[in-house]
């Protein structure tokens, strides 16, 4: 399969999503940010950074840019996208995604390990991964604190869109497990039709024993897993 | 009334030299760019004759000083680039972009030389955090930090911090920056070849860093009555990433000839340092700066410290491919000179010649000093006191938790964790261990490293302080697995024109000196801060040391934890009963005085030679420095990352009390755990290299006991370590 790793100026983790995704073994292509057209790709990784310097609001002007339309309508025609860090805050100021950032409660930068349940286990992005499961994977970022309105939250819950949560070791989500004041904890996303997925922790940074967790092999796993399941059964069609 | 050229900060002597040069009085525009570039921050007058008694060549050795950064070679085709730089007075009126500006700048100096920065490190020193100031101005630094180099992508992965009186008035700020490049993409900072273009890339010019030259700020030209107010710099990160980019493309595209990064004396530093460097002259047209401000005259735009902005060398032909690189990258460009051979620097307004100097005057002729050097007389009671004659409490208990608690010990956790130190998935270990670690893709080697210095130590007794301050680098990166190479050095002093401050100078570069040669790590560049004083008062000499090592094969890496239970924990090295300068003095006793402990670079060579070896041939499972605190500390925090206790006995052959072997800071010892049927392999190596070793106890349960006269729970321990500084700063 093939990855396309999407770059804007001021993307600072897209050279670790492109190592990422050939440490898995796959295809990897960079995507510039003034392209219009996207072709012989099966996942796009919009990656973490400080777009155009977070300039605004973190994502604002990002979503701006031409590829944006493309990464749209490769979205509608359901491609898998997945937005890390930056990437999410993309998707969410070009409503790809529902909700928005605000700035971490303790209004300071957090670098650290943190642990996510996985609520939804059906996703392309989680589906080599069962219910309930704990991931050990580190986050960054000063706009980690996911809000979106009562009603939103409500549809999102009932279509089981949220897909990470933010706990302890053992899977327990309280406000102690919640490094930044997300709302309920929330980590990670899907859209409604769970093919755009949007979360704040790097799994890319969490691949290999050395540097601390492979927990985000199973997110990595998860994707090229469904994309090779579609292949498949479109082959056999 | 005072002359124009003293109200510049330069000399009459100076101005005489200059005349001299020139042949005639300068105009303003000459003299204002002879008053930065001979300022003591450009020119080193006072420090150029001791600093050149540093070693500065070695076999692995690629750059010494003289470029923008010094690199070294770590084989397999690779280079290591680094350097430390000061931005400590900067951060004391404005301590966010103080420092934020103080990142970009290093960052500057490492990517023009075609490097791609892969770390940075802080070494950072303020007052105690009962002041507000003192608060406001730490947290700011951090803040300031964080917001550079978070956003540039680079991660900070190391660094140190200390609270001392004596930085209340000057907080220390210091980064040191590390990049990698193939040798074939190094890049030199020279201005070559006849009728090649020099392009300007990045930010607009504006006033910035003007301030200090306020006379000619507050004089009235023909520019109109607009007052030219000082700005402070603003960093923006933003167009640091975007020419971080930039300029490695151009560098491994071969497009150029040469490549500066503008820092302190802005223009009129990249304009004549390069071209002194290549013998070359330079036509500058400061009518094609690209100006955020109006009104702008030549010698603001020659001296402005505006942040983000690369001078680049072209051969005409490259010239469109390098515009193109630029613009994709969406930056600015302005082809504001061409290089001659004539070896003059011309500085042109549109056709009109504005002024002319001998590059190599501006460069390399300003006049050097010898500071007149004196003995303080502080040191007569420092030196005879003897702290061996103090009380020892009962309760070791309370003293070690205290000591963990303590704002020189406890963890920096509430700093790094502001710090994206795992951006570019390359931080093998992680910022809370001896060494910052970043592996090295497509290879299984790593570099290490590490920067120290104990002020306190150095005020004591600078000669000793700064070898410490080298050894204990060096001691460092052996726990981590690697082999010293090479150092940087930031030298912050107080003023030079005091005697007792150029004796310290004189004593720490001497001891420096001596050091580097023993552990064969040469200086491949570095940085002086003088002036480091407020109201009479300077700080404590602080010769920060920046030290890389290379680790061969990550799979022989070294870190503090305990990892296992039943584990032997074995101490390498010697202890005396050495508490002069020691954190346990100041602590318990509120003093910083006595001796620092003494230093045998031999025995200590000996000893991290014993280290690196067991680390390498999977002897032992865990190392860790004695540095600040002693054994007792050491030993806590091998517990506290380890997640696990640890019994240890006291010998009674030890001959001085528990308390003072658990909190003595003798030099050149490192704890050590391993299993026990690698003893044998410990023992011989350690007979072999004729270093003591002592059976402390066993690694297991959950409980620090030493002695049976400390017994603390593991997870209390913890509490009031990873606490006490987000504590400080909360109160």
């Amino acid at each position: 399969m093939r990855f396309g790793v999407v770059i804007f100026p001021g993307s600072n983790c897209d050279q670790d999503c492109y190592y990422a995704a050939q440490l898995m073994g796959e295809e990897v292509d960079y995507i510039w940010h003034s392209t219009t057209k996207l072709e012989n790709l099966d996942c796009l990784i919009l990656p973490g950074g400080f777009s155009y310097g977070d300039y605004l609001r973190t994502g604002a002007i990002a979503r701006f840019s031409p590829v944006m339309q493309a990464i749209n309508d490769f979205a509608q025609d359901g491609g898998l996208v997945i937005g890390i860090c930056n990437g999410f805050q993309i998707l969410l100021e070009a409503g790809i995604l529902p909700g928005a950032m605000l700035k971490n409660q303790d209004l300071k930068f957090i670098c650290r390990y943190v642990n996510l349940r996985v609520e939804n286990d059906r996703t392309p992005f989680t589906g080599a991964i069962s219910r309930g499961s704990v991931l050990r994977i580190p986050i960054a970022h000063n706009e980690g604190n996911y809000f979106v309105d009562a009603k939103t939250l409500a549809d999102m819950e009932k279509n089981n869109q949220i897909v990470l949560k933010y706990c302890d070791e053992n899977g327990k989500v309280n406000q102690k497990t919640n490094p930044n004041g997300s709302m309920k904890n929330i980590a990670g996303i899907v859209n409604k039709q769970g093919n755009v997925f949007g979360l704040m922790p790097h799994p890319e940074r969490a691949l290999e024993d050395l540097l601390g967790s492979t927990d985000g092999k199973l997110i990595f796993q998860s994707i090229i897993d469904w994309v090779r399941d579609r292949q498949r059964i479109l082959e056999k069609g | 009334m005072t002359e124009i050229y003293e109200e510049l900060g330069l000399t009459k002597e100076e101005y005489e030299q200059i005349k001299e040069i020139l042949g005639r009085e300068p105009n303003l525009l000459e003299l204002s760019m002879y008053s930065v570039m001979w300022s003591e921050h450009c020119a080193y007058k006072y420090s150029r004759p001791l600093l050149k008694t540093l070693p500065t060549e070695g076999p692995h050795i690629l750059q010494g000083p003289g470029e923008n950064a010094g690199a070294v070679d770590i084989g397999d085709g690779l280079a290591v680039v680094f350097k430390i730089e000061s931005h400590n007075h900067p951060s004391a009126i404005e301590p966010f972009q103080g420092a934020a500006t103080g990142v970009g700048g290093i960052l500057r100096d490492i990517f023009t030389m075609g490097a791609r920065p892969v770390a940075l490190l802080d070494p950072l020193r303020f007052g105690l955090l009962g002041k507000p100031r003192v608060k406001y101005l730490f947290e700011e630094v951090v803040a300031g930090i964080a917001g550079y180099g978070n956003c540039c992508g680079i991660p900070t992965i190391g660094g140190d911090l200390y609270f001392e009186d004596a930085y209340e008035g000057n907080p220390l700020v210091n980064v040191m920056c590390i990049g990698l490049a193939q040798h074939e993409d190094l890049t030199k900072g020279c201005a070559s070849g006849d009728g090649n273009v020099a392009l300007l890339i990045g930010a607009k010019t504006g006033r910035d860093g003007i301030g200090g030259v306020s006379v000619l700020a507050s004089r009235e030209f023909d520019e109109g009555a607009e007052e030219k107010r000082p700005s402070v710099q603003v960093g923006d990160p933003f167009t640091e990433k975007l020419l971080i980019e930039a300029c490695l493309e151009l560098a491994k595209k071969r497009l150029l000839v040469g490549l500066q990064d503008l820092g302190g004396a802005g223009l009129t530093c990249a304009t004549c340092e390069t071209t002194s460097r290549s013998g070359t002259g330079m036509d500058v047209d400061v009518s094609k700066v690209l100006r955020r401000e109006e009104g702008m005259v030549s010698f603001e735009t020659m001296i402005s410290e505006s942040q983000e902005r690369m001078l680049a060398i072209v051969a005409p032909p490259n010239l469109t491919a390098v515009l193109e690189i630029c613009s994709k990258w969406g930056l600015n460009t302005a082809q504001i000179g061409e290089v001659n051979t004539t070896g003059i620097l011309r500085i042109f307004e549109g056709d009109k010649l504005a002024g002319e100097m001998p590059a190599r005057s501006l460069a390399d002729d300003a006049p050097v000093y010898q500071g007149k050097s004196k003995k303080p007389e502080y040191l007569v009671e420092t030196e005879n006191f003897d702290p061996s004659q103090l009380e020892i409490p009962d309760n070791l208990n309370k003293v070690l938790m205290k000591m963990m608690g303590s704002p020189n010990i406890c963890s920096r956790q509430w700093v790094y964790q502001q710090y994206d130190h795992m951006v570019q998935t390359n931080t093998a270990v992680l910022p809370g261990s001896d060494a910052g670690v970043i592996r090295i893709k497509g290879t299984r080697k790593a570099i290490a490293a590490s920067t120290d210095c104990n002020g306190r130590y150095c005020y004591l007794d600078p000669y000793t302080g700064a070898q410490i301050a080298l050894a204990e680098a060096a001691r460092n990166l052996v726990c981590s697995g690697a082999k010293p190479l090479a150092v940087t050095n930031c030298l912050n002093f107080g003023s030079p024109e005091k005697p007792q401050c150029f004796w310290q100078f004189e004593q720490a570069v001497k001891g420096l000196g001596e050091a580097c040669r023993e552990f064969e790590t040469p200086v491949i560049g570095g940085n002086v801060s003088f002036y480091n004083e407020s109201f009479g008062e300077a700080i404590y000499p602080t010769p920060v040391i920046g030290m890389v090592g290379l680790i061969d094969d990550i799979n022989h890496m070294g870190t503090p934890a305990f990892k296992e239970d039943g584990a032997l924990v074995v101490l390498l090295g010697p202890t005396y009963p050495e508490l002069g300068g020691s954190e346990y003095l100041k602590v318990m006793h509120n003093l910083v005085t006595g001796r620092p402990p003494r230093l045998d670079i031999e025995l200590e060579k000996r000893v991290q030679d014993c280290c690196l070896t067991t680390i390498r041939e999977d002897v032992i499972l865990s190392a860790h420095d004695c540095s600040e605190g002693g054994l007792g500390v050491a030993l806590a925090e091998c517990c506290i990352l380890g997640n696990r206790g640890v019994e240890v006995d006291y010998k009674e052959e030890q001959e001085m009390d528990l308390c003072h072997w658990l909190f003595s800071e003798s030099q050149s010892r490192i704890v050590v755990s391993l299993r026990e049927q690698n003893l044998p392999k410990l023992r011989n190596e350690a007979e072999r290299l004729q270093i003591p070793l002592t059976i402390l106890g066993r690694t297991g349960g959950n409980r620090l006991l030493i002695g049976g006269r400390i017994s603390l729970a593991i997870e209390e321990v913890t509490r009031k370590w990873q606490g006490a500084l987000e504590c400080m700063i909360k109160t």
